[in-house]
């Protein structure tokens, strides 16, 4: 069945547009650098491509004005690091 | 803080897990970087906020392994037992108090091998117990040797040339035993966990959630699967929603049915029977 058997690539352009405007308040999501181990699961999963890792291996917020507020990233992450300021 | 985002009732905070871990803990937790166990937690945090339990009427009873530390970090009742034997002690702690919502986290090693008929013994009695099982196919804590759920033919320290025993099937098993709510779920689809921890929650009797996880630091690099993320995709591609099973049934063996796998709300439940014996036996007397 070649349905079935889809392969998943990482997304490359964001298709969905952010409805907030992040330039006035804070980021869209806050990353507690104490807690995060650098799995870099939320940056794998991002579907907005709005994290990005740092030097270090830590993910940072590098493209804001793209969130889009899905929740993927903080329910994924293993270490509760990732919290939204928005919700 | 203005919430810019319309939230309704069904939108959840996204740092409700925060309010229920215990304060005086040392964090992070010591789960290996991009662990699911992790992900079941905050999943498990989630679907009991849901529901609206105050934090003293749940009992998180758990045995040894590395999914078996979670009540340690969560701020719930909890009970750390022996290796095995929670579901031994669930059964204690929910015949002496019914009332309890009584939630035991297991590990694939510790719910199946060598407490496999504790497993197989609650769910005959249908004792109002949900059971999450965190099946990473391996034994992790203890240094990544073949578990019951290794899929024949994976390579672990115990068998550096391939598993030759065939896995257990653990949702037919518990089917077969006689438990009245199961579902298999996986990591990734945490928004499908959370449902299906809610309504093995909400179910009379005995409930069993298989959550699939990651062990990428014995069973995904002795397998060169990749890191945690890699496991996750692994998953995503892997796993059918439970109407497409009869399609999956004839083609590919090697997908993951998720979903609700079997339901009965017909059997009575032991408490329930225990309760009713007491009524009938005190209406004798007076």
């Amino acid at each position: 069945m070649s349905s079935l058997q889809t392969t998943i690539e990482a997304p490359v352009t964001p298709v969905r547009r952010s409805k907030v405007d992040y330039s006035q308040g804070p980021q869209p999501v806050s990353i507690n650098p104490t807690w995060c181990k650098k799995c870099n699961i939320c940056v794998a999963l991002c579907p907005q491509n709005v994290l990005d890792t740092d030097r270090s291996g830590k993910p940072v917020v590098a493209h804001a004005e793209e969130c889009i507020q899905c929740g993927i990233c903080w329910t994924h992450c293993p270490d509760a690091a990732i919290t939204s300021n928005y919700r | 803080m203005t919430p810019a985002v319309k939230s309704s009732a069904a939108v959840q905070q996204s740092d409700v897990v925060l309010r229920y871990l215990r304060p005086h803990k040392k964090f992070p937790n010591l789960w290996c970087p991009g662990c699911g166990n992790g992900i079941v937690m905050s999943s498990l945090v989630r679907a009991i906020d849901k529901l609206g339990l105050a934090k003293d009427n749940v009992v998180l009873v758990s045995g040894i392994g590395c999914s078996s530390r979670m009540p340690v970090y969560l701020d719930f009742q909890a009970l750390h037992t022996t290796h095995g034997r929670a579901l031994a002690f669930a059964t204690g702690v929910k015949f002496a108090r019914p009332d309890l919502k009584v939630v035991v986290i297991t590990g694939d090693g510790d719910c199946l091998s060598i407490g496999g008929n504790h497993l197989i013994h609650a769910c005959r009695r249908n004792i109002d117990i949900t059971t999450i099982l965190i099946n990473n196919y391996i034994y992790g804590m203890t240094g990544g040797q073949i578990s019951p759920t290794t899929p024949s033919g994976s390579v672990s320290t115990t068998t550096p040339y391939g598993n030759m025993e065939k896995q257990f099937e653990a949702c037919e098993l518990a089917k077969g035993a006689g438990a009245t709510f199961i579902a298999r779920t996986t990591v990734y689809h945490t928004s499908q966990m959370d449902r299906m921890i809610t309504e093995a929650i909400q179910h009379r009797g005995f409930s069993f959630v298989e959550v699939l996880s990651n062990c990428h630091t014995y069973y995904g690099r002795l397998n060169r699967l990749g890191q945690a993320t890699a496991l996750l995709r692994m998953f995503q591609e892997k796993a059918a929603r439970g109407k497409a099973k009869s399609i999956i049934d004839e083609e590919s063996k090697d997908m993951i049915v998720t979903g609700v796998l079997h339901r009965d709300d017909e059997k009575t439940e032991l408490c329930d029977e225990y309760q009713k014996l007491l009524d009938s036996l005190s209406k004798g007397k007076a």
